[in-house]
């Protein structure tokens, strides 16, 4: 059984009187351990996958399993949960919040996850050294640069021990030697076994990933854009 | 989801927007110095006016009055008895649930002389012993009567200070204390021998004066002492009032004054039996009524049935002054009320601002795997955080109002600043704060994680 499997996932919006099918009859398995990217251009519906497969939102139709619950008949509680617990979100604009410090930001979901404060304290610590950030523990976000920011928010998606990671356009915001360092980091965690799932417009940070999927209009492509294949090279990192 | 780190996030929060955050919190600052600084001012009305209470005898002081006679009872009315010795004697026998029986036999518009000086007594009765317990006197000097005196109807007086600060001088006039135990003095013409002397009564606010006047008298005997009569202090001056006449009163044993004073309205060689006053005391406050009943039962025995007496509570005037506390109480609270609920609605306000500001902050605090309820309690907590922040400035605030307040208005009775209304200002002004947070923390909740993070 795939850690993920979506099943004929739907998700429709209603815009003055018109239906908008962001997703479109989505099926999908995603394994655990698997590194993969989902490509796709703006509106084609990459965001709306990733907020079904982040738990963020459910779907008008279809069935979402995770890890073998279903994710469309839960509650916004468990939804919660689910998030807290299973997933690891890292996105463009790290989103840190800028009143609490490196190691601040990292606790926060275990304070949400209910874990005593020294647990807290000994964990953030372990992510923050992970990614090669404990002498800043102190700083706050607005005082470190990009990628160091993006590395707090992936310390933050680690610290609760997800099995899956879901970044959106992590690199987006950063220029393209960083970028690299923090793509780096992803292979190094899906090389640890975990699930991490890469959502993004660019081809080039596509490649970096064994497996692609490309959504189009809503659909999973049959195909895959051409320009990927010739950039299709395991192990490799991506091309400027 | 532990507390502390809520309110720590909220600190940060409120510290972040420190202006903002100071000018809401003024507010509940200003609703809870009002609250406080009112309450203080009540309390201290009502110190004074339980204080002129007890001056004039508690409230377990009945007086029983002489009445006429109920018109169903006219024809009656000339063998009414009136209120004699009879009554008292039977009241002390037979009327258990009476504590003390105090008859009076007043000599009205006594002059009472020293030598030249006149003093202008507001009390001047032959008493028995009860009427230091009725009337609650403390004898300072001398003695009050006793059973010889009574008997040999003696001409022996205890007085007020009062009597002796107009007959011999007040301290404030001659420096040092006159103790006027053993001299003569005159009323209407005849001559006794004081042989006690009350302590000075007075309103703790008089007592606090005098202990400044007191200590600032060393230092400062320069010409600046005020001239003309001094501006009367107190709760509607009654409080002094009732002061004054205890000070001013004059006793002398009860048959001194029947023999001395009474012989003149005498009939077939007796003096007129009948006496100018009785007050008792029931035994217990919360069974007025019964002792009253059982008062009323044995006079109707000594009164041949004729109904020309009542009884006069003091309850009516606890009734008068409790609702006048009760009154001063609603208004200000009404008005503190008003101004709390001003500073919640600045609350809401500025926690629906600081919600919207952290629209995106929200949503990715949801990506985390924040619950709504997560969300709420964050929201709440820091809205209670900025008005308990409040609540304190305002109860330090409130110390300096009071201070104010004393000082500019000329009530007799200073403010008293309780811990119960600190505690009720503290308690009020949380619960402003969850109400004023309640509204913005469950928009903050309810917001879909997609549309926050999206939120630009």
């Amino acid at each position: 059984m795939a850690l993920l499997e979506l099943r004929n996932v739907s998700k429709i919006y209603h815009l003055g009187g018109e239906e908008i099918r962001a997703l479109d009859g989505v099926s999908l398995d995603i394994d655990g351990g698997e590194f993969i990217s989902i490509i796709g251009p703006s509106g084609s519906g990459k965001s709306t996958l990733m907020h079904i497969l982040g738990c963020l939102d459910s779907p008008s139709k279809g069935e979402v399993r995770l890890d073998g619950m279903d994710i469309s008949k839960a509650s916004t509680a468990q939804l919660a949960r689910v998030r807290n617990r299973t997933i690891g979100f890292v996105f463009q604009f790290f989103n840190l919040l800028p009143k609490l410090n490196v190691t601040q930001n990292v606790e926060l979901p275990m304070i949400y996850a209910g874990i005593g404060g020294r647990e807290r304290r000994e964990r953030a610590h372990k992510a923050l050294e992970l990614v090669e950030l404990s002498h800043r523990t102190k700083s706050r976000p607005n005082q470190l640069s990009g990628g160091q920011q993006q590395r707090v928010a992936i310390a933050r998606a680690l610290v609760n021990d997800p099995k899956i990671i879901l970044a959106d356009e992590p690199t987006g915001n950063l220029d393209t030697h960083t970028g690299e360092l923090i793509l780096a980091l992803f292979r190094h965690l899906a090389a640890q076994g975990r699930t991490v799932i890469l959502v993004t417009h660019n081809p080039e940070i596509a490649a970096v990933t064994p497996r692609r999927i490309e959504i189009r209009n809503g659909k999973v492509a049959e195909r895959v854009d051409e320009r990927l294949a010739g950039l299709d090279r395991p192990n490799a990192v991506a091309v400027h | 989801m532990n507390l502390l780190n809520t309110i720590l996030i909220g600190l940060k929060e409120i510290w972040a927007h420190k202006f903002r955050s100071i000018l809401t919190m003024f507010g509940i600052v200003l609703g809870v110095a009002s609250l406080v600084g009112m309450s203080a001012i009540v309390k201290g009305m009502e110190n004074g006016m339980r204080e002129s209470m007890i001056a004039m005898g508690g409230a377990d002081r009945v007086v029983l009055e002489q009445q006429p006679v109920p018109s169903i009872q006219d024809h009656l009315a000339d063998q009414a008895p009136g209120r004699t010795m009879r009554d008292v004697l039977a009241l002390r026998r037979s009327a258990p649930m009476v504590r003390a029986v105090s008859p009076q036999m007043s000599i009205e518009e006594p002059t009472v002389t020293h030598g030249q000086k006149t003093a202008d007594v507001w009390e001047c009765a032959g008493v028995w012993n009860d009427v230091l317990e009725m009337n609650l006197h403390q004898l300072e000097y001398g003695r009050f009567f006793n059973d010889i005196d009574e008997e040999n109807a003696s001409p022996v007086c205890v007085i007020g200070v009062g009597v002796r600060d107009q007959l011999f001088g007040s301290p404030e006039e001659l420096g040092y204390e006159v103790v006027p135990i053993g001299e003569e003095i005159t009323i209407n013409g005849q001559s006794f021998t004081i042989v006690g002397m009350f302590t000075r009564y007075m309103s703790e606010q008089e007592a606090k004066e005098r202990q400044i006047a007191k200590a600032s008298a060393g230092q400062a005997k320069d010409s600046s002492a005020q001239t003309g009569p001094k501006r009367r202090k107190g709760w509607g001056g009654r409080g002094g009032w009732a002061f004054t006449r205890k000070n001013m009163s004059l006793y002398i044993p009860l048959n001194t004054a029947w023999v001395r004073f009474r012989a003149a309205g005498d009939a077939n060689g007796i003096p007129d039996p009948r006496l100018s006053n009785i007050e008792i005391k029931v035994r217990d406050l919360t069974k007025l009524e019964a002792s009253l009943q059982q008062a009323r039962n044995v006079l109707l025995i000594t009164h041949n049935g004729i109904e020309d007496f009542n009884f006069r509570t003091q309850e009516n005037q606890i009734e008068s002054i409790n609702k006048q506390i009760k009154n001063a109480r609603l208004s200000g609270g009404i008005i503190a009320g008003i101004s709390l609920l001003v500073g919640g609605i600045g609350i809401m306000n500025i926690m629906l601002a600081s919600i919207n500001e952290r629209i995106r902050e929200i949503g990715t605090c949801k990506a985390l795997g924040a619950t709504g309820i997560a969300i709420f309690t964050q929201i709440v907590v820091e809205s209670v955080v900025l008005s308990v922040l409040g609540a304190l400035a305002g109860l330090v605030a409130s110390a300096g109002l009071v201070d104010i307040l004393a000082f500019i208005s000329p009530t007799g009775n200073s403010p008293v600043i309780t811990w119960e209304a600190r505690a009720v200002a503290m308690v009020f002004s949380a619960g402003v704060g969850i109400v004023a947070g309640l509204f913005p923390a469950i928009k903050a909740a309810r917001l879909s994680p997609i549309q926050a993070l999206r939120y630009e």
